[in-house]
């Protein structure tokens, strides 16, 4: 689809929006917010706990002349972020089809 | 033919590439110059958000600073990466509903307020310069070493040609030119990853490499180089010996920051939908990780093969003679990057050798006086000349040497540039048109746009020849100022309905000015050398170096917001419908052009 043919179905939705946004709107925003923090516990967990604080209880599990923790803190946490964005994206584009906001 | 002439070449070619694209790709496309994002796939704008983000503080600085430090700098790989979490689930989807172009727009509207919008463009100029001012000490090395002169000249020469690209401008707005550079970047980064993984552990993905087998020792790579760091006095590599909780800090400083800049967050402002600016950060981060999961490859094996170039016997063996270090080919980045001042050796004890080792370690002191040493003889070696001297000291192919510094050249000059330009566009468009003389004529505007960058390169240049630490600190610096001003009242404008106008400018003031004083005690007001009152060896606040308090400031501007605005007048009904609207995807109109 061209981006001539979006704007023309953008302009439709901006009508209908009102309407929209009261009844969907509040249900959605919850279920976005708690994806959100499920999310962003995942990403300290992984980052700020087993990289750094909780490494030293995950240094009996040995990795290439190291231990868990330090792949943590230098390889696995980016791998999760990455996981963790295109999780979130397909889930909410999700979402806002089930809730009727989304922008087609 | 030799290393200059195809260091020259590749640099060369590197900028007819970027410079033909730009032609082409301006030729079609006159009218959406700053909506360069619009209508692009996310693929796309994510490998240009990439080569946006990644300059010489990633491409130039990082591996070095692991490579020299180990595991206690995986913060910088944490922290420029999982900000891409925040931006892409607190920010970007929501910006891009907004549908301005500018952080400080946002902001203004969301705060219905001109001060919380003049006081954001100072914000986001002082972070700017900052950032600047780490991008000018990469390219102070990078020119420094591909001209072969040292770094000041090197300086002085980068800061003309960086000015002169900035000033061509249009470049900066072409997606097509950024997709080059990123792949200048990344192809200029891995290859000779690969070829240092593959000659040490013969795997030729270094992320798996850097966890794999040394071939030389049968031992795996980690293990070895804890092994020879730790016989020379230095901390093992592996091992956690700095502050834990300013390790914590430090990283949370990199990540918010990161979701705090302008120039990244406004490239999810000109994506077509809201559900791509959600994807767009994926993909950002998918071309981002390329590098980053390299970076501490590079650093490890760069670290291992120095270490055993100067203790060629193994480290309870002989050092390196002095006349190897002369004579031998394999020593011969040596000589050229000597020429850079940014690395030195002595033979203090006059024995013909250079022995490399920590001599504040106990253990080796006691070696020393029984060898007769008299100190650590490789005298300087500045982090920052790592990654590109890495091909060098690997003994890689000429071809593959020329590469890193275009490479090199494109990180920081791309990066360098971009902020040039978002720096005059703050003060000529937001400055000085939005406040100061709103009736200025078109000519007048872009002629202080110019001026604004020529003043701000100058201030650069200047304190990069003293900078306050290697490129990549200095950055960190730069997003610590972001990361205590703008993202806690992006946040707030769109998690909560109650922050008011007052409640944004105080907070963003007090995390400013938190911030900066922090900064300024540690590093030197306004930068300026020898103006410090404190270290950051010993830093004011307990174990919280200046690099990592970003994240203090942070708190410091939600808890300022929030208590000034439950003291002053709540937020009108039309500005919590605004907030309302921005967080549902349906209305987005397209990407607006200015």
């Amino acid at each position: 689809m061209t981006v001539k043919e979006e704007e023309t179905h953008d302009m439709t939705d901006h009508s209908n929006s009102q309407a929209q946004r009261a009844s969907g709107g509040e249900a959605y925003w919850k279920a976005n917010i708690r994806l959100i923090l499920i999310s962003l516990a995942i990403w300290a967990l992984v980052s700020f706990g087993f990289g750094i604080l909780l490494r030293p209880l995950l240094s009996g599990i040995s990795i290439g002349g190291t231990d868990l923790g330090f792949w943590f803190a230098q390889q696995g946490s980016i791998l999760v972020f990455l996981i963790l964005i295109f999780f979130y994206a397909w889930r909410m584009n999700k979402l806002d089809r089930e809730h009727g906001v989304n922008e087609e | 033919m030799d290393q200059t002439t195809i260091n020259i070449i590749f640099v060369g070619l590197s900028f007819a590439l970027y410079i033909g694209i730009a032609i082409w790709a301006r030729a079609g496309t006159t009218s959406d110059f700053y909506a360069a994002g619009r209508g692009v796939h996310p693929v796309t704008n994510g490998m240009a958000t990439a080569a946006d983000w990644m300059s010489a503080a990633s491409f130039i600085s990082m591996a070095g600073l692991i490579a020299f430090t180990g595991y206690d700098n995986s913060t910088y790989l944490m922290g420029w990466t999982g900000g891409y979490v925040l931006l892409a689930l607190l920010l970007a989807p929501y910006l891009r509903k907004f549908g301005k172009y500018t952080v400080s727009e946002f902001i203004g509207d969301r705060f219905y307020s001109p001060t919380a919008r003049l006081v954001a463009v100072i914000c986001l100029i002082i972070a700017s310069i900052t950032y600047v001012i780490g991008q000018m000490t990469g390219v102070g090395v990078a020119f420094g070493r591909f001209l072969e002169v040292d770094s000041t000249t090197g300086l002085l020469i980068g800061a003309v040609v960086v000015f002169a690209y900035a000033v061509f401008g249009g470049m900066k707005g072409v997606t097509y030119t950024q997709v080059a550079q990123y792949v200048v970047l990344i192809t200029a980064y891995t290859i000779p990853a690969i070829f240092i993984s593959l000659q040490l552990t013969g795997n030729p993905i270094p992320a798996f490499g850097l966890f794999g087998e040394d071939q030389s020792s049968g031992e795996p790579l980690l293990a070895r180089l804890d092994q020879v760091v730790t016989d020379l006095g230095f901390n093992e590599y592996t091992a956690h010996n700095g502050d834990t909780l300013n390790m914590v800090l430090f990283t949370l400083s990199l990540m918010i920051g990161t979701a705090g800049l302008p120039h990244v967050i406004m490239r999810f402002f000109t994506v077509p939908r809201v559900s791509d600016a959600r994807w767009s950060a994926g993909w950002a981060l998918v071309f981002i990780a390329l590098l980053y999961l390299t970076a501490p490859a590079v650093g490890a094996m760069a670290r291992l093969n120095i270490t055993e170039l100067f203790w060629p016997n193994g480290t309870d063996g002989e050092a390196v003679a002095l006349e190897t270090i002369q004579n031998d080919e394999a020593y011969d980045w040596m000589g050229t990057w000597q020429q850079t001042g940014l690395l030195g050796w002595e033979d203090k004890n006059d024995d013909g050798r250079i022995q490399y080792y920590n001599a504040d370690s106990e253990a080796m002191q006691e070696r020393a006086s029984e060898a007769g040493w008299e100190g650590n003889e490789l005298t300087n070696f500045n982090n920052d000349i790592l990654v590109l001297a890495n091909p060098e000291i690997a003994n890689l192919p000429g071809w593959v040497i020329g590469l890193v510094a275009a490479g090199g050249v494109a990180a920081a000059l791309s990066t360098a540039a971009g902020l040039l330009l978002a720096i005059s566009s703050a003060v000529s468009h937001d400055l000085i048109k939005g406040r100061i003389k709103p009736d200025i004529s078109e000519k007048g505007e872009l002629l202080s746009a110019r001026i604004a960058m020529a003043v701000s390169i100058c201030v650069a240049t200047y304190l990069g020849l003293n900078p306050p630490g290697f490129a990549a600190q200095t950055v960190a610096l730069a997003f610590g100022i972001a990361a205590a001003s703008i993202f806690p009242v992006l946040m707030m404008g769109i998690f909560s309905t109650t922050i008011n106008n007052r409640g944004a400018v105080a907070g963003m003031l007090a995390g400013l000015i938190v911030t900066l004083i922090y900064i300024f005690l540690h590093k030197g007001w306004f930068f300026i050398p020898d103006t410090n009152s404190f270290t950051d060896d010993n830093p004011l606040l307990g174990p919280i170096k200046s690099t990592s308090f970003g994240a203090v400031g942070a708190l410091v501007n939600f808890v300022t917001a929030y208590i000034v605005a439950s003291r002053t007048k709540p937020v009108p009904q039309d500005i919590k419908d605004l907030v309302e609207s921005v967080r549902v995807p349906r209305g987005a109109a397209g990407a607006q052009s200015h």
